[in-house]
């Protein structure tokens, strides 16, 4: 099919040869899995369980709360250790909401897992209420509740369901794989996810770099007609969702958008895979495919693994390290993570785990910027990172979300390039959560000060109400105290009866809340 | 997962294979055979200046960095002090007295570099700084080009009367010969018609290959060629500079040529003539000193060219390389702020894009 240029780019090593031949196998059950609440771009799950309480595979462990959450289940069968807190699967290390699951050995699905029939025959509602259910997240990474996207052709008009197989990340090798050789059940999830979009033009996307993948997924897709299979050019960031839709519809997603604002909606094969187990055999997501890869790594491998799984127990099925690694990596070597320690556990947007030598990462002194223009060409933004980074480096934050830092991806293209080896995303990633913090302090005051006035109405609209109830009993009174001298007067008249008092009013305004 | 921006090192954590002392010492790479050509040409003499200049570039380097009180060792290895006193040396008159490197190399990094901030910082192209400030402080010195007398031929300086030349006063008159700019320029001040000078003077071989009198690393055209083809090959500068602005002092000589041959030189005459090549490929290319957007090289080497040709043509100086660049490297901040790429998924104004078929459905 014909493809449209996107601009900018880099050509990093891809080295996925370390883990492509390795088929998928499954990582035997660790001892202990440290389940965290919140695995998803979202609100945190709230738990469903008690300490001690058994369970099976697939229950319900923490339930998702409002729109944008997603609920979590247990990823195999035993009892409750804990409701607490463990280090989270993120840079900073931080301890998090987590339960902990000791395994029973058993891996018994609760008698509740029950799929469906004919998934074409439901709603389509129906099918993004049970991936919501299953607790399904884009998985790619961005983690993204996968039924809100499903969703989105109440408020977008929808045409196509891209599936990104680009995983255009160096090292991860974890979607090649899946689609080599789960091709059918992914085909069957995206046909799934297409029935629930209403959409009928799919587009699955696969790089160059994975020829099997692209011929496997051609077979499982042969008979559908609607399905094409785009084989795009080896290019990072081609796997960014915005910059895919370009490639393969030739629109740029409107600045601060949404794929859905042109009509698109995409997906990664896992997630497709995930929504096939779902609505066929009706398991909540509880495992995944993880690229165990780098230089440093004894046996790179693509594992299955059970969410909760710790870090270290992937490494100890891999042979551990080869060489000690320079830096342990949760992702893609371009966009990933540092990983804090080997305890943390596996959640449901980790593809992958790299140990990398010191050779792979490259990393050397920054050096001051000799303005040589490398970021600017690699950039897919049109961004001018030498210049947002200047900015932020003296603190000139508007000055760089002038120049777009709001635009920037953070694929690191840029940094990629640049030889002075300046570290652009990081600059640009501090300047980000500094606006945002700014914004959320921003906001603090607005909200205060709302709360303030609302307060100095309320107050208002009470003293109000006193005063409309002070005149109107005044009034009253009056009514009455007119009709009681009329009626004295008549009684006068009729000669000598008894008068009223008057009883003294209160003042109702002195009785402030 | 909500997200806090890591205080902790982010990615990438893969890095293409580049540096700036790699990218340096490409660039160097790249002028050695022309130096090489320049030093069997002119002799001893230009060997000693290419060594005296470098050296002092980096003396200078280092003192100003312990006065800035920056780290010497890893701002010295990144090579691109060596690179401007190598540049520098280039564009001098191969005979000239040592000193005149030695100064060229401390007003290109001290004046020209180091206080504006250090490398990335300076606005001009320190080389091209002192170039023109040799030029206007020591004209005698710095227009005294001497005809090639290859190493070893038959009347090359030895290496002890070299040394004399170098760093003695001895005079080399018995050796002095004008290059072609210089010397078409004269003649065509007396009143001479071009058909009459440029067949004694200038053929379309020695031209190219570069055995004619001029700076030391200028007069091979040829290398130069091969050299800036080679950066290109390597990603180190892109073709946009150097086309365009050969390219533009191309159009400008063809246009002129053909209306008055007598009076102007043809293009290729331009092209391979003087500091062309070198300013297209490696002065006009510098990366701290041109516009970081492809349009703004664009339009920066299109200034650079029409500037080349109206100073040789018109102005005071038979060569206008390092005028021209100057100029063009004052206009680069503004080029930069101007020029700049779209951004994805805005207009050129900044706005959001919009397409009218894909309106959003009211929910
Ligand atoms: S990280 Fe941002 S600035 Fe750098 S290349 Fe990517 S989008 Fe452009
Ligand atoms: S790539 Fe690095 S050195 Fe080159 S302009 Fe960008 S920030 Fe500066």
């Amino acid at each position: 099919m014909k493809l449209f240029k996107i601009r900018g780019g880099v050509h990093p090593d891809d080295r996925k040869q370390l883990a492509a031949g390795q088929a998928i196998e499954s990582l035997p059950m660790p001892a202990l899995l440290h389940i965290p609440l919140q695995q998803h771009i979202g609100a945190p799950a709230s738990p469903a369980v008690r300490r001690g309480q058994r369970v099976a595979k697939g229950d319900l462990l923490a339930q998702g709360q409002g729109v944008i959450s997603a609920p979590v289940h247990a990823p195999t069968s035993g009892r409750i250790m804990g409701v607490g807190s463990y280090p989270a699967h993120h840079a900073s290390g931080l301890s998090v909401p987590t339960i902990t699951l000791q395994p029973d050995g058993e891996d018994r699905w609760a008698d509740h897992i029950q799929g469906v029939e004919d998934p074409f025959a439901l709603e389509p509602e129906e099918v993004a209420a049970r991936v919501a259910k299953a607790g399904v997240v884009g998985m790619g990474g961005a983690t993204f509740p996968a039924a809100v996207k499903l969703n989105l052709r109440k408020r977008y008009r929808i045409h196509t369901l891209v599936i990104n197989g680009a995983e255009c990340e160096p090292y991860l090798t974890c979607d090649d794989r899946l689609m080599r050789e789960r091709a059918d059940s992914v085909i069957d999830g995206i046909r799934i996810m297409a029935h629930a979009l209403g959409v009928e033009r799919i587009i699955v996307a696969i790089e160059n770099n994975k020829p099997e993948a692209q011929a496997a997924m051609a077979v499982a897709a042969a008979d559908d007609s609607r399905i094409r299979i785009a084989r795009l050019p080896t290019r990072y960031p081609m796997g960014s969702e915005k910059h895919l839709v370009q490639t393969l519809t030739g629109r740029e997603t409107p600045a601060r958008g949404l794929t859905a604002d042109i009509g698109v909606v995409v997906h990664n094969p896992a997630t497709a895979f995930a929504v096939h187990e779902a609505l066929r055999f009706g398991y909540p997501l509880v495992s995944r495919v993880v690229t165990v890869t780098g230089g440093a790594i004894a046996q790179p491998r693509n594992l299955r693994v059970l969410l909760g799984t710790k870090v270290q127990d992937l490494l100890d099925h891999c042979g551990g390290f080869r060489v000690d690694p320079e830096r342990l990596i949760s992702g893609g070597p371009m966009m990933g993570q540092p990983l804090p320690s080997t305890r943390v556990p596996m959640v449901k947007g980790s593809n992958g785990v790299l140990a990398l030598t010191v050779e792979e990462t490259n990393e050397r002194e920054p050096m001051p910027c000799i303005r040589c223009g490398s970021c600017v060409q690699a950039c897919p933004c049109g961004l001018v990172p030498l210049e947002m980074a200047a900015h932020t480096r003296v603190g000139d934050l508007e000055g760089a979300v002038g120049l777009g830092l709001m635009d920037c991806i953070s694929c690191g293209s840029c940094a990629y390039a640049c030889p002075g080896h300046i570290p652009l995303v990081q600059f640009f990633n501090y300047a980000k959560g500094e606006m945002a913090a700014r914004g959320r302090a921003k906001q603090k005051q607005a909200e205060t000060k709302r709360l303030a006035e609302q307060r100095t109405a309320r107050m208002e609209a009470i003293k109000q109400a006193k005063r409309e109830a002070m005149a109107k009993r005044k009034r009253e009174m009056a009514a009455k105290k007119k009709a009681e001298a009329e009626k004295k007067a008549a009684a006068e008249a009729q000669g000598g009866q008894e008068g009223q008092t008057d009883r003294p009013v209160r003042s109702a305004s002195e009785t402030e809340a | 997962m909500s997200i806090e921006t890591p205080a902790a090192k982010a990615g990438p954590f893969a890095h293409e294979p580049v540096s700036i002392p790699r990218t340096m010492g490409l660039v160097m790479l790249a002028l050695l055979p022309a130096t090489l050509f320049g030093i069997v040409q002119f002799g001893w003499p230009a060997l000693y200046l290419f060594v005296a200049t470098i050296l002092a570039a980096i003396l200078a380097e280092a003192a100003s960095l312990r006065v800035a009180g920056k780290p010497v060792r890893p701002y010295l290895m990144d090579g691109s002090a060596i690179l401007t006193g190598w540049l520098l040396a280039m564009t001098l008159p191969p005979w000239a007295p040592w000193w005149i490197g030695a100064v060229g190399s401390l007003l290109a990094i001290v004046v020209a570099k180091q206080v504006f901030g250090g490398i990335g910082q300076n606005l001009f192209n320190p080389a091209m700084v002192a170039r023109v400030a040799l030029l206007i402080t020591f004209p005698l010195e710095m227009t005294s080009f001497t005809v090639p007398t290859p190493l070893f031929s038959a009347h090359a300086p030895g290496l002890l009367e070299s040394l004399a030349i170098t760093f003695g006063v001895q005079g080399f008159d018995a050796f002095s010969g004008a290059t072609v700019l210089g010397h078409v320029r004269t003649e065509l001040g007396q009143g001479h018609a071009l058909s009459a000078i440029l067949p004694e003077v200038f053929g379309s071989v020695s031209g190219a290959v570069g055995t004619v009198a001029g700076s030391m690393g200028e007069t091979s055209a040829l290398l130069l060629l091969g050299g800036g083809i080679f950066l290109i090959y390597k990603r180190i500068i892109s073709w946009h500079i150097p086309v365009t602005m050969m390219g533009t002092i191309a159009v400008l000589a063809t246009v002129m040529h053909l209306v008055d041959p007598e009076h102007y030189t043809g293009p290729y005459y331009h092209l391979v003539s003087g500091a062309t090549l070198l300013g297209a490929f490696f002065i006009a290319t510098d990366l701290v000193t041109s516009p970081v957007t492809r349009l703004g090289q664009i339009i920066f080497a299109a200034g650079c060219g029409l500037l080349v040709y109206v100073i040789r043509t018109w102005a005071g100086y038979p060569e206008g390389v390092a005028f021209a660049v100057l100029l063009m490297n004052a206009c680069t901040p503004l080029i930069d702020h101007y020029v700049k790429p779209r951004v994805y998924g805005r207009d050129r104004r900044g706005q959001p894009i919009e397409y009218a078929d894909d309106a959003e459905v009211q929910s």
